[in-house]
């Protein structure tokens, strides 16, 4: 048996006696209050049997009123004319693009008689291969919300009225416009990368003379940019190229999380971490930051420091591989041990070495360009050839904004929403309502929004026409899904509109020299973006079917060939004499974005709220993220070693409140313990808080789920002089109040069995056999003398074979980072329910998929491993025995099937599963029950706000007609999307050929940046599965001793560390003992 | 609602049965007949005009034999360039007849040969069986009655025995008490209390079965559409309106252009008179009359109405509201492409003999015993590995291969493949 420990919680690590109760108590429910009422029993007491027979006739009389009711007369209704390209109740695909704040993701989205319903990856872009994010996969429900605004408004007072028509607005507007004079425009943007957008743009400019455009990102880059432009004369960001970097050393960003481009990354990043052969090879990733973030869980090592710290790492490292700058005095000696085992596997690996900085500060950046510079990066695994785009805000630019905002004459907001990511945004929103003419072309009644004049609401981008280049070369199209639910109208043409057609049209044709067809020249451009679009790439690509063609794939590229820029090595000592020492003995705060939240401009997406983060797994709110050791000096819990304390503080919901205060500026959080942050840090998500100015307008405006989520942590960004810094010294004081927090780890135990394996990659290749070698004896140990067939003969019940196919899933956890995009595509693919606050804390969340976080090692600085925990479709499956109505059973397929229909609510199946997968629907989440309005007694009490937007008849656009969707009483999980099964054997069937049910994609692998997950018929050799399971030394069965027979295998994790891992730290442990 | 008796039914199931038999054979023997319905059906008669002219002796009509080749690959470009099919645009437009580029030369020819061998049937081949007497005859009330008389005839031989008896008795000097009258008898009350209760329960147990169930449900149209004019009299495929139903779960119904494909040329019903169940008669060019309103068709200047309210349709057009005949509950998921498409079930087997339907009900009870026993009992297009032939997906399954090498099965069901497993149809 493993000595190892994989802890989810410090009560589990600990054993303490609330954790083994509240870990028995799996359904955290009440049975029924008989008993209690008479304390004579059932049969005894008078009032219950009573009851019992009055619930019974009730019942009876119900059931009987609801069966019996007359049914329904049914439409059917057909098109008029119906389009050539549907067909009722098919599917069409459309490339287009997610875009959202600078963001790009290539994508292909699914429409169903006509309605956007799902969004998957599109992998002919380059650039993220078919891989999508979180945010992508939900944005799809953005689309639905039912806060957009439905038609243009004016302000009125406190309010705002409708204006029935866009022309008449566009007289307003031009009218307001010529009042202001001579004063300056402003058109203020988050980074916009759309070529055509930035012609029409420019156009707009020229005709207001004095005008600018401004770019402000949330969360700004402005430090690289401005380094970049120090040392190499570009303001731009290079691409990166983790594919090629053996070693790669991240000072705190988090590149496969929310840094950059994460998708991109991960796609590279896991390129190299897939153990393939006999001799393996893996990145070897170092990690340096002071809280636990997404990447840094995934690092091979990784070391914690103050937030102040950052540049004192990275001249420390520049130091170590030999810069002309004198190193720093670092005190920690495990840090400073780091740093030079992070410089020496650097320099081992010159020329395939990468270094990454998270910091906004341009002299880091700077410093970090000098290591980037002796490692070889430049122009191998840094590529100046294709420059990122998706970044460009500028916070000097912003901030003379602020300063000289009296002086402005029109102000323009489209896409950015400053009044809620800016620091100051209380006053930014005092002045803003002062400026003569205000524009706002959201679509969303934002922080921002609500203090503009005019609304001119735009299109969600599954409505829209356009373009996206987040890369230099590579371009990505946006075409629409869907006619506008609402009256609104997309910015680029509100702005064509505001130029008017005097604007000559010669500039698309200057711009395009380079087009070879001079001859297809646009001849006009309309009116409306739509056309400017359409002519504008059709002149670029020479001709109409090019630009089809283009649409079509959803991306045109020219690959870049991987070049160097030259490096300016003069600004290096200035920047590193301004990197000082940090502060010390205090507590620092940082700020950092979750792969949920992002930068808070889909906080009301209830996917993305209902998300667990993946490293604290807590969900509707942000937090003050704090160590052990903090803990113990602010809230004084010892979680570690006093288990009361940590009893008190973990098994309930409510989380003792601490005033942060930073910059003058204050707010109240409740305080997250957990391990691997550096002890003097606190850590707060921004992105939540959103609220409208005035508190009551919050619900309608910024939305139900939304609403009331979390803190709005954007106050305690700081401006060093140059550029916008996230993170402050913090004063930290303890109130006497709890607040809640909804955190679904641990409502999943494995109870102490061991579902993880890992080793390091040494010992890996040294022995590759003895990863797996507990359980393989663990089999051997179930079998009778003499036999040797662990499935068939391991068991006393009969094996039923599979004919045709079987259906297996295999998960590598060398590449899952924990990114959760297949936990919101689950819920997309299969209408999954958001239950909302109250219920998750109740331990009844839906989720079919969720993605286990185990602990495991040091306390202070513990390994990260993540499990991606899913219904595992035993070919023996405990819950299928226990079910009463059979309601759960096997198919010849190897598929567990759940019958919603059959399903009585006995929750025997879910008692029975060691994996705890299966999901009971307590409550009416879905409005699916026959009774109408039982959820309407329930609201605020049991139900939140988002239960009812989520059962809004817009937002219910969203459901997947394939699917079920669930009543209350029924037990769900997992399907392997059967929908998506039956369908690939239909068409198997109907084209005669069985290789197309070979390797069918379900919701989840699909959306996976890393392929993480391969599926498909573990009968065909030839299938992914197959091919992933035949890594003998890594495959293995969660709780195969059980003796389950699971249809969904994981491999096992290899590290690329020193440090002993696994197996080895058993083996190693052993031979301090005997040394 | 249950207009159609039981014995009905009985008849409709037998005459099902013959048709699809037929059906068949024809199917097979004849290839020309089979393109000929599938292809040009829809627009012309081998041997009368209707929305095209009959194709009966064409090639006394045409200018030379490559002619007809050539016409039907692109009829467009030979209004243009010939004079002959100028001619025929003359006089048969505004229709032109759809390119059939797809047929190749061969199969032209069979349809030719098709329709210049084309025999009209005789016309009352068919109709003997839907007028068939009633059924055989109902025996169950027969039964009834009959147990009902042999029921009380046991009950008064009882009566009349314990009568005896006591008289025998009282004879014998034996005393007995007054029997109890039989109402009071609690054998009698006994038994007839468990007859009531079976009887009883059977009823609401089948009552309930039936609940929700929709079987011969017979919704009044926004328009009288007859499948028998068309599907019946006119012979146009089913597939021609109702296309999806190889490609798509739905089998849709077409949308009112389809409908206008052949009603732009056909403006008035001259058939057999339609009469409604209740005896009432249906004027036909009045329903063709509701289906130009709802296609914004002006019969009078024979176009479209103008789109004035900007709204790409033709004012006035509205799509048609029809009442939904067959619904199946949320929680099942059905796919019409794999029953006509993989399936190869006639659309008969399960909506019945829709081409004799003047309004369409529903045929089958849609429940969920009656899909299972369907599955049960079809067989799949399972591969034949050494002939080829057969669905070759099927390949994969090796144990059948060897079952049905063994001779250990003769055949593969439906069910054999999972059909009747819970996620073939409910997720």
């Amino acid at each position: 048996m493993s000595n190892k420990k994989y802890w989810q919680s410090f009560g589990e690590l600990n054993q303490t006696d609330a954790y083994k109760q509240s870990s028995e108590n799996e359904f955290n429910e009440d049975l029924l209050p008989i008993e209690e009422l008479s304390g004579e029993g059932i049969l005894d007491g008078k009032t219950p049997r009573r009851d019992f027979l009055k619930y019974l006739g009730f019942s009876t009389a119900a059931a009987a009123i609801a069966a019996s009711c007359e049914m329904p007369v049914r439409k059917a209704v057909p098109y008029l004319q119906r389009p050539d390209n549907v067909i009722p109740g098919v599917p069409n695909y459309y490339a287009s693009t997610y875009v959202n704040g600078g963001d790009a993701i290539s994508v292909v989205v699914k429409q169903r008689d006509g309605r956007p319903i799902k969004i998957e990856g599109n992998e002919l872009s380059s650039l993220t291969k078919g891989g999508t994010s979180a945010q992508a996969q939900a944005s799809v429900l953005d689309l639905y919300d039912t806060t957009r605004l439905r038609h243009p408004l004016q302000k009125d007072g406190n309010d705002f009225k409708e204006i029935s028509s866009f022309e008449s607005l566009d007289n307003m507007v031009k009218d307001a416009m010529v009042g202001i004079g001579n004063k300056p425009v402003v058109l203020l943007t988050s980074t916009i990368h759309s070529p055509s957008t930035l012609e029409i743009i420019n156009k707009f400019l020229a005709k207001y003379p004095g005008s600018r455009h401004i770019q402000y990102d949330a969360v700004s880059y402005h430090g690289m940019l401005s380094s970049n432009e120090a040392c190499y004369g570009k303001r731009a960001i290079p691409s990166y190229h983790f594919e090629n970097a053996k070693t790669i050393v991240s000072l705190g960003a988090d590149f496969l999380g929310t840094w950059l481009s994460p998708v991109e990354f991960s796609k590279q990043y896991a390129t190299n971490r897939k153990v393939t052969g006999e001799h393996p090879t893996l990145s070897r990733h170092f990690h340096f930051e002071s809280m636990l973030s997404l990447t840094g869980s995934n690092a091979d090592d990784r070391y914690t420091h103050k937030p102040s710290e950052t540049g004192l790492v990275a001249l420390a490292l520049l130091a170590k591989l030999g810069g002309n700058v004198t190193a720093p005095t670092i005190n920690d000696a495990n840090l400073k041990a780091g740093i030079d085992k992070a410089a020496t596997e650097l320099m081992k690996t010159k020329g395939s070495s990468l270094v990454v900085c998270g910091s906004n500060d341009v002299n880091v950046q700077v410093v970090v360009n000098a290591i980037n510079e002796l490692i070889g990066a430049n122009g191998t695994t840094i590529n100046w050839g294709a420059t990122s785009n998706i970044r460009k805000g500028n916070d000097a630019d912003m901030n003379k904004l602020v300063a000289e905002i009296g002086s402005v004459g029109a102000l323009l907001v489209y896409d950015c929403n400053p009044v809620y990511t800016y620091a100051d945004g209380k006053k930014l929103a005092e002045a803003i309502s002062k400026i003569p003419v205000t524009i706002s072309f959201n679509g969303t009644m934002d922080e921002t929004t609500e203090q503009c004049k005019y609304v001119i609401p735009s299109h969600h981008w599954l409505e829209s026409w356009g373009d996206a280049e987040p890369k230099t070369g590579y371009v990505s199209f946006i075409q629409p899904l869907i006619n506008p639910l609402f009256k609104t109208r997309s910015f680029q043409s509100s702005l064509m509109k505001l130029t008017g057609a005097s604007v000559n049209n010669t500039s698309v044709s200057t711009n395009d020299s380079t087009s070879a067809k001079p001859a297809v020249a646009v001849s006009s451009e309309g009116s409306d973006y739509e056309t400017f679009v359409k002519n504008y790439w059709t002149s670029k690509l020479g001709n109409p079917e090019a630009w089809d063609k283009a649409l079509q794939d959803g991306v045109v590229e020219t690959a870049a060939t991987v070049s160097s820029a030259v490096f300016n090595a003069s600004v290096v000592s200035a920047s590193a004499s301004k990197i000082v020492a940090g502060k010390s003995g205090t507590t620092e705060v940082v700020l950092y974005q979750k792969v949920s939240m992002g930068n808070g401009s889909q906080a009301n997406n209830p996917w993305l709220q209902e998300l667990p983060d993946p490293i604290s797994k807590v969900t509707w709110d942000n937090y003050a993220m704090v160590s052990p050791e903090l803990a113990k000096t602010l809230v004084g819990i010892d979680i570690v070693n006093n288990q009361r304390q940590a009893d008190a503080y973990e098994v309930t919901p409510e989380k003792p409140i601490v005033k942060i205060t930073t910059n003058g500026k204050s707010i109240e959080l409740p305080v997250l313990i957990l391990p691997g942050l550096n002890s003097s840090t606190v850590a707060v998500a921004l992105g939540y808080g959103r609220s409208s100015a005035d508190e009551k307008n919050s619900l309608d405006r910024i939305g139900k789920s939304a609403a009331g989520a979390g803190k709005n942590a954007y106050v305690f960004a700081g401006f060093d002089g140059t550029s916008f810094i996230y993170n402050g010294v913090a004063d930290v004081q303890k109130t006497n109040t709890t607040y809640p927090l909804a955190q679904t780890q641990v409502h999943g135990s494995s109870e102490g069995r061991p579902v993880i394996y890992e080793t390091n990659l040494l010992s890996f290749t040294k022995k590759p056999e003895a990863l797996l070698e507990e359980p393989r004896s663990e089999r051997l140990n179930l079998l009778a003398e003499g036999k040797t067939d662990f499935v068939t003969e391991g068991t006393i019940y009969p094996n039923y074979e599979k004919p045709g196919i079987k259906w297996g899933m295999s998960i590598d956890l060398n590449t899952c980072t924990g990114c959760s995009a297949c936990v919101v595509a689950c819920t997309a693919e299969n209408n999954v329910s958001v239950v909302g606050k109250i219920q998750v804390q109740k331990a009844h969340e839906m989720h079919w998929l969720r993605i286990d976080r185990y602990f495991t090692g040091d306390v202070k600085n513990p390994d990260v491993v993540f499990q991606p925990m899913l219904c595992q479709h035993c070919d023996n499956a405990p819950c299928e025995n226990v079910c009463p109505v059979a309601a759960t059973n096997h198919s010849s397929e190897g598929l567990n099937q759940m019958t919603y229909n059959r399903c009585i609510g006995t929750r025997y199946c879910a008692n029975n599963c060691p994996f705890k997968v299966r999901r009971f629907n307590w409550l009416d989440f879905t409005g699916a029950d026959s009774f109408a309005n039982n959820q309407e007694p329930l609201r605020d009490k049991e139900l939140n706000e988002v239960v009812f937007q989520m059962n809004d008849d817009l937002t219910r656009m969203v459901l997947n007609p394939d699917v079920t969707v669930r009543s209350r009483g029924v037990i769900e999980k997992c399907s392997f999307c059967v929908q998506r099964l039956q369908d690939s054997k239909l068409e198997a069937k109907k084209h005669q050929d069985p290789s197309l049910v070979r390797n069918v994609k379900t919701a989840c692998m699909q959306a996976c940046p890393t392929n993480a997950i391969s599926f498909g018929n573990v009968n065909d050799k030839e299938s992914e599965v197959s091919k992933a399971r035949a890594d003998k030394n890594r495959n293995f069965y969660v709780l195969e001793q059980l003796h389950v027979l699971p249809n969904v295998s994981y491999l096992a994790k290899v590290r690329n560390t020193d440090r002993p891992i696994g197996i080895a730290e058993e083996v190693s442990a052993e031979n301090e003992a005997h040394a | 609602m249950s207009r159609f008796r039981i014995s009905i039914n009985k008849a409709l199931i037998s005459f099902l049965l013959i048709f699809i038999f037929s059906a068949n054979n024809q199917v097979f023997a004849a290839d020309g007949e089979a393109l000929f319905k599938a292809n040009c059906a829809n627009c012309h008669k081998p041997d009368a005009d209707y929305t095209g002219p009959a194709l009966k002796g064409w090639s006394k009509r045409v200018p030379s034999p490559d002619w007809i080749y050539k016409w039907v690959a692109n009829p467009a470009q030979m209004i243009a360039s010939d004079a002959y099919a100028k001619s025929l645009f003359e006089k048969w437009k505004p229709t032109v007849m759809t390119a059939f580029s797809n047929l190749k030369k061969d199969e032209i020819d069979a349809i030719l040969k098709y329709v210049d061998d084309y025999m009209p049937p005789a016309s009352t081949a068919q109709a003997g069986t839907n007028g068939a007497p009633a059924g055989q005859s109902d025996n169950s009330l027969l039964f009834g009655i009959l147990t009902l008389v042999m029921a009380i005839v046991a009950f008064i031989l009882l009566q009349v025995n314990s009568n005896l008896r006591k008289l025998t008795d009282e004879k014998e000097g034996v005393y007995r008490t007054e029997p109890i009258p039989f109402y009071k008898n609690k054998t009698y009350i006994m038994t007839v209390i468990l007859i009531l209760f079976a009887v009883g329960g059977y009823y609401t147990i089948s009552g309930a079965i039936g609940l929700g169930r929709m079987k011969n449900y017979q919704p009044e149209q926004p328009i009288y559409y007859s499948h028998k004019v068309h599907a019946g009299t006119n012979q146009i495929s089913c597939l021609y309106c109702h296309g999806s139903a190889q490609d798509s779960k739905h089998a849709g119904i077409p949308s009112v252009n389809v409908c206008m494909n052949c009603h732009m040329a056909i403006k008035e019903y001259k058939g057999d008179p339609i009469v409604r169940e209740d005896g009432t008669s249906v004027n036909g060019t009045e329903e063709i009359q509701k289906l130009y309103k709802y296609a914004g068709w002006n019969p009078d200047t024979k176009s479209y109405n103008p789109d004035n309210n900007g709204d790409g349709a033709p004012d006035g057009a509205q799509p048609i509201s029809w009442v939904k005949i067959h619904n199946l509950p949320d929680h099942v998921y059905f796919n019409h492409s794999q029953h006509v498409k993989v399936g190869k079930q006639q659309c008969q087997t399960c909506h019945g003999n829709i081409q004799e339907m003047p309004e369409v009900y529903q045929f089958s009870t849609l429940s969920m015993g009656w899909c299972i026993n369907c599955h049960r009992e079809s067989k799949v297009d399972f591969y034949n590995k050494e002939t080829g032939e057969g669905n070759k997906f099927y390949s994969i399954y090796e144990k059948f291969h060897k079952d049905l090498k063994d001779h250990k099965v003769d055949s593969i069901t439906v069910e054999k493949i999972g059909g009747t497993e819970c996620q073939k149809c409910h997720y």
